[in-house]
């Protein structure tokens, strides 16, 4: 069969064996000999979300996404089924490799995100800075709830309806029949008027010589028949006998084991290690000073850590030794006190003039709220295998973006781009932690200077103390208020943002106000945690909006209803949940309930707590959620998601802390950075509220409302504020 | 030279006696769903059976396995393949998510429907407290005990 090279953003063309590959191409172009290496089959120009129809129809949905944990791979391939009008039962997945070809940063600006902002947070660059548009390099990285939303609703379906067209144009020039008398369903094409009928794979060959339509007839949200219903994950009974394989689970043969050490201070250097006993040790075959941390190489990851453990090791002292916790909210304060003194804080958002409205406004009412440094604690603990031969490196990781991870593994090795393949693995959680590329490249290095293969593992003493944090955030608010107690102007200063932008803004209808942030700069490592910063503008927003509640004599539920007036989405989710957790019922005393409304990538969530805190820790032990997606297109995969966001979010509300003492973090394993487990872990209702909105994230929405709507029921059962987190720090005043 | 069980064949292994299992089952038996996650048993994920009694393997010496049988998660569905019940609820309640913890939390619910078959709310939190699910999913694992615990 010809190759193809048409040019277009549609792509379509038969590749070896006889198989349709359909695509959405990001730059014309022949690429198959690029391809090829990575797909078998591949012959086509850069293709991005992809369907292939193989000679026996087995249909192939091939997923620019990394699987961790949140099911991606099924709703994507229900999206592209759906146009398709494909049989469920034949679809396949497959995860795309990390080369550029499959960059959804590319698919997302070239072609999916039109007007669209496309979402600053998918930009960091793998080196932990913020990149900007124009000198960023094609990223696939998963993560800010893009993946159903960009990917899905633009690449997926279109993928899928013009394969369809193609093959009914192929059916209907190879049967000599009207295209308006054939129908497509279950990957079949049938003439009803001849009672003919044969599979997609029968078209293959014709179809791909006709042009691809650029912009094909997508079904209607009423015709959905896959899309909206709650199809089994592909990936979980992998996840059930034990064969799923994760980076930590990769075998190369020859394969050593190394774990590693870094300055506990983040950015201090080794200056001295003497490992004359390590060296010693069974199974060790060496120890590397390698500058910025010391590793151990072993036939094993016991022998490596034994070893590592005796390994005298002293880092450079730097200023940052003297950086500890009380001094990072002292300078905070210190930055938020010349803001109140009328220093200027950057814009995030502005309307109005808040201040002006302020001055005029009846009374004033304030609020100071701090969260701590959060870690993500993944499950697997941080590991790569890197391998090279023939002047080519190959790594087996689990990354939230393989793409950002070949760029830097070639960096590292002093290799081309193209000379580098990774491996994607099933991630054990990522939450944001797996887009950074620290545990890739020190692997890559390893590999590189032993010349062995290395898998290297982390501790889940050096996952926890070599983390990029949820940034410890302080903010104050500000509120002016009408004699009744309604807020006329919103003002809200804070010192740190990552992304999005619009984390700090809030849903109610006040026309004056301002957002604005300070910086206050350490060597404490940040990254993006799930939500990244709707997860501190949750809690300051639903926090601040309670107060202000209960400042003014009203119920929390009806004062946000009226702040919410003209918001239908907003108002329909709220009463949705406040009619779920059946707020207002009679509770006794020192039971409380707590409600809070966050909208993040464009799904909006409602939730209602109800909390316990007879006992020695207050216990959270209903949570009512009400979300609307636009629309879920794995229904039952969307609510296990906004159950994980709860207990994600409860997790930190309620215990999660990192302090920085003389320079480091002071927290090493689970003892010390306590979990929500099963004893402890709430009842959790969710409803679907959905509307004709665009589609929204799944992965994180669901976390941002939860801490606030403990703290809200906290405060209703024993008139305590809890302003700083986590809530095990806060003592608790008697019922009011 | 350690002898043991491990899931019904009997293996002699012949490396340091002091590696904790999970090691030697990982590393040295390439059986690799039981999961490192904390090392110190504060997580459950390296949870497998020890004569039938659940053990965190991270902390358990290979020596202390002698002639001990041992089941991992590899080593709980029937010889045909066909899934223990424990599996078959886990998948029709979608448990896993990110799936890390899910070997660990198996083979503990396992053991409690083992020495348990009808647990209370108050046996599942008991049984089921020492395994961290980061992804949350612990009324999924909840409701797919009690439905495994119907099967009898």
């Amino acid at each position: 069969m010809g190759k193809w090279t048409r040019r277009g953003f549609i792509t379509a063309g038969v590749v070896a064996g006889g198989a349709l590959v359909v695509g959405v191409a990001i730059r014309p172009g022949h690429r198959a000999p690029k391809l090829a290496k990575y797909v078998t089959e591949g012959d086509e120009t850069l293709l991005s979300a992809w369907v292939k129809i193989a000679p026996d129809n087995k249909i192939t949905a091939i997923i620019p996404h990394s699987e961790m944990g949140q099911g991606v791979l099924t709703p994507l391939a229900q999206m592209l089924a759906e146009e398709l009008h494909a049989d469920w039962e034949t679809i396949e997945v497959m995860e795309a490799p990390g080369i550029d070809e499959y960059s959804n940063y590319v698919l997302a600006r070239e072609f999916l995100a039109g007007d669209k902002n496309f979402p600053k947070l998918l930009m960091p660059t793998v080196d932990g800075a913020f990149m900007k548009i124009t000198r960023s390099m094609g990223l696939q990285i998963t993560g800010g709830s893009t993946s159903v939303r960009f990917t899905g609703a633009g690449g997926m379906r279109t993928a899928g309806a013009a394969a369809r067209e193609l093959i009914m144009d192929a059916a209907s020039s190879q049967w000599d029949v009207p295209l308006s008398e054939l129908r497509a369903e279950n990957s079949h094409v049938h003439h009803d008027k001849s009672n003919k009928s044969a599979p997609y794979a029968e078209f293959v060959v014709e179809a791909a010589k006709h042009k691809p339509n650029l912009k094909p007839k997508l079904k209607a949200r009423s015709e959905y028949e896959i899309v909206g219903t709650s199809r089994p994950r592909f990936d979980i009974p992998s996840k059930v006998d034990g064969t799923a394989s994760f980076g930590i689970d990769v075998d190369v043969p020859g394969m050593k084991v190394a774990t590693v050490k870094a300055s506990p201070v983040h950015g201090n250097k080794v200056t001295s290690m003497d490992a004359t006993d390590a060296k010693q040790m069974p199974g060790v075959i060496d120890v590397l000073n390698m500058d910025d941390f010391v590793a151990v190489i072993a036939d094993g990851y016991w022998q490596a850590k034994q070893a590592l453990d005796v390994v005298d090791v002293t880092f450079a002292e730097s200023e940052a030794d003297k950086v500890n916790q009380e001094g990072i909210y002292a300078a905070y304060n210190q930055e938020l006190d010349a803001v109140d003194q009328g220093g200027k804080a950057k814009k995030i958002h502005a309307s109005g003039n808040a201040g002006s409205a302020r001055e005029g406004a009846e009374t004033v009412f304030e609020a100071a709220y701090q969260v701590p440094y959060l870690a993500h604690a993944c499950m697997e603990p941080m590991n790569a295998t890197a391998r090279f031969h023939d002047g080519k490196c190959e790594v087996w990781t689990g990354t939230q973006n393989p793409l950002g991870m070949q760029i830097e593994a070639a960096k590292a090795a002093g290799l081309k781009q193209d000379d580098v393949t990774i491996h994607n693995q099933f991630l054990g959680g990522g939450f944001g932690r797996r887009s950074d590329k620290d545990y890739v490249v020190q692997a890559v290095r390893l590999a590189h200077k032993t010349n062995l293969p290395i898998k290297l593992i982390w501790s889940r003493e050096e996952t926890t103390t070599q983390d990029h944090y949820r940034p410890a955030v302080a903010a104050r608010l500000k509120a002016g208020l009408d004699s009744d107690g309604m807020p006329v102007s919103w003002e809200s200063h804070f010192v740190h943002k990552l992304d999005p932008p619009e984390a700090s803004e809030i849903p109610y209808n006040i026309n004056d106000k301002f957002m604005g942030f300070v910086e206050s700069a350490n060597h404490v490592r940040l990254g993006p945690w799930r939500s990244v910063d709707h997860t501190q503008h949750g809690f300051f927003t639903e926090s601040f909006i309670d107060e202000l509640a209960h400042n003014a004599g009203q119920d929390g539920y009806q004062f946000r209803r009226k702040l919410l007036k003209g918001k239908p989405r907003h108002l329909a989710v709220l009463d949705a949940a406040a009619k779920l957790g059946d707020w207002g019922k009679s509770l006794p005393e020192g039971v409380g309930q707590g409600i809070s409304i966050a909208e993040s990538f464009e799904t909006i969530v409602a939730e209602l707590v109800e909390v316990d805190t007879r006992g020695a820790e207050p216990v959270v032990t209903n949570v009512a959620v009400a979300a609307d997606p636009g629309m879920a297109v794995n229904p039952d995969g969307f609510k296990a998601q906004m159950e994980s966001g709860v207990i994600y979010g409860l997790t930190a509300a309620l215990y999660g802390e990192i302090t920085i003492e003389d320079g480091a973090v002071q927290q090493s394993n689970f003892h010390d950075y306590q979990m929500v487990r099963m004893d402890n872990s709430p009842n959790i209702d969710v409803i679907i509220v959905e509307s004709d909105a665009p589609m929204g994230g799944g992965g994180e929405p669901g976390t941002p409302p939860i801490a606030p709507a403990v703290t809200n029921a906290i405060f209703a059962a024993t008139g305590t504020r809890v302003r700083n987190l986590p809530i095990m720090n806060a003592e608790f005043g008697t019922s009011s | 030279m350690v002898q043991l069980i491990i899931n019904g064949a009997p293996k002699n292994i012949d490396i340091d006696p002091d590696t904790p299992l999970l090691w030697a089952v990982r590393e040295h038996l390439k059986l690799t769903g039981t999961k490192f996650g904390c090392g110190v048993s504060l997580c459950g994920a390296c949870t497998v059976h020890m004569d039938g009694e659940p053990v965190r393997s991270c902390v358990t010496t290979l020596a202390a396995a002698e002639g001990k049988s041992v089941t991992t998660i590899e080593g709980i569905a029937e010889p045909d393949g066909t899934l223990h019940k424990v599996q078959e609820a886990w998948i029709k309640h979608q448990v896993p998510q990110c799936g890390y913890c899910q070997s660990g939390q198996i083979m503990s619910a396992v053991a409690l429907l083992e020495s348990t078959p009808n647990p209370t709310d108050a046996d599942i939190d008991a049984a089921m407290s020492g395994n961290v699910c980061r992804c949350g999913m612990y009324g999924r694992i909840k409701a797919a005990i009690k439905t495994a615990a119907q099967e009898v």
